[in-house]
């Protein structure tokens, strides 16, 4: 296999989950810090403001694992290497 | 295909026994299959099948032990569907809802907490069905055609008018949506697991002892959550599906 192909796809694999993973940290703590601001006017509301962030926070998650998943193909299934 | 020609992975994982991309194969019919994820889905439907019916073998009035527990389970499975879908035509979506959690559950569950590591197989490792992408694919695909059924056998060929509602400008993007559907459906609950299963293989190759265990916690906190994030989406898209327009 070529190594200038394996090298880029390393950097590529490491890069795709570093790059994917701003984003949605942002979003996450955007969303906890609203979350805290509802339970302190409201905090007879916790458990469904708890319930609705912990299921917002899997799916912003989940856009990090897009990344991960390439990363992965990158590495364990990598398309570019015949 | 795989890249098993990569030395400085090589060394790195089969200290650490992680296996990507490895199975064991059953060919059937000139077909190859991934033996290993048949055998534990079969198990984990022959657990949920077990729990069924030893749940409802001896029902009361008031329900106790397990009966108690099923019911509870029930009415937690019937609550996703009935909030994404709505009071009047949630009902016969139940079960697929609730079908659709309980596999993923119980497989997310049973790859974490069955030391599988103890049975080896010739090739490949037995493992979550679910960090197959072909399982969760097929899953996915499930969820779309319901989708599908739900709209078509509601409305009819009317059905078809959500594609260019609000206008017709958004047609190619309401017809890319079924397509990224089932794909974000498929790609979250395969990463979500992979990455589980590596975050714990790999903190097991540097501290075999006692350190994994909270990130293992968390791997079983966040699987289920997966399998409530897919149902809940199922469901959401049905009753999408199924909404009036006008």
């Amino acid at each position: 296999m070529n190594p200038i192909v394996s090298a880029a796809s390393v950097v590529a694999s490491g890069l795709s989950v570093g790059l994917a993973a701003i984003g949605p940290g942002i979003g996450q703590g955007t969303a906890a810090a609203q979350a805290v601001e509802g339970i302190a006017r409201q905090p007879e509301a916790e458990g469904r403001i708890r319930g609705t962030l912990l299921l917002s926070v899997a799916f912003m998650e989940s856009l990090t694992i897009y990344g991960l998943v390439v990363s992965l193909v990158l590495l364990f299934a990598n398309p570019f290497t015949a | 295909m795989y890249q098993n020609n990569l030395s400085a992975f090589n060394s790195f994982y089969s200290l650490a026994e992680i296996e990507v991309g490895k199975h064991l194969y059953w060919e059937i019919a000139g077909l190859k299959l991934h033996g290993q994820v048949f055998i534990v889905s079969w198990l984990v439907m022959a657990a949920l099948l077990a729990f069924a019916v030893a749940g409802t073998k001896d029902l009361k009035q008031t329900p106790e032990g397990l009966q108690n527990f099923m019911e509870y389970a029930y009415e937690f499975l019937q609550d996703i569907a009935k909030n994404q879908i709505g009071e009047e035509e949630y009902r016969p979506w139940v079960p697929y809802v609730s079908t659709v959690f309980l596999f993923i559950f119980g497989s997310n569950w049973a790859g974490a907490l069955i030391p599988w590591k103890l049975i080896s197989l010739p090739e490949g490792e037995l493992a979550a069905p679910t960090n197959n992408i072909n399982v969760t694919v097929a899953l996915a695909l499930l969820t779309s055609f319901s989708y599908f059924y739900a709209g078509l056998s509601k409305k009819g060929l009317g059905y078809f008018s959500r594609y260019v509602s609000p206008t017709p400008l958004l047609l190619p993007i309401n017809i890319l949506e079924d397509f990224t559907k089932p794909l974000s459906l498929s790609f979250r609950l395969f990463g979500n697991l992979l990455a589980d299963e590596l975050v714990v293989s790999v903190f097991a190759l540097l501290v075999p002892i006692l350190i994994p265990l909270p990130v293992m916690m968390l791997g079983l906190f966040a699987s289920s959550v997966q399998a409530l994030i897919f149902s809940t989406l199922s469901a959401a898209y049905i009753g999408e599906a199924l909404e009036d327009h006008h």
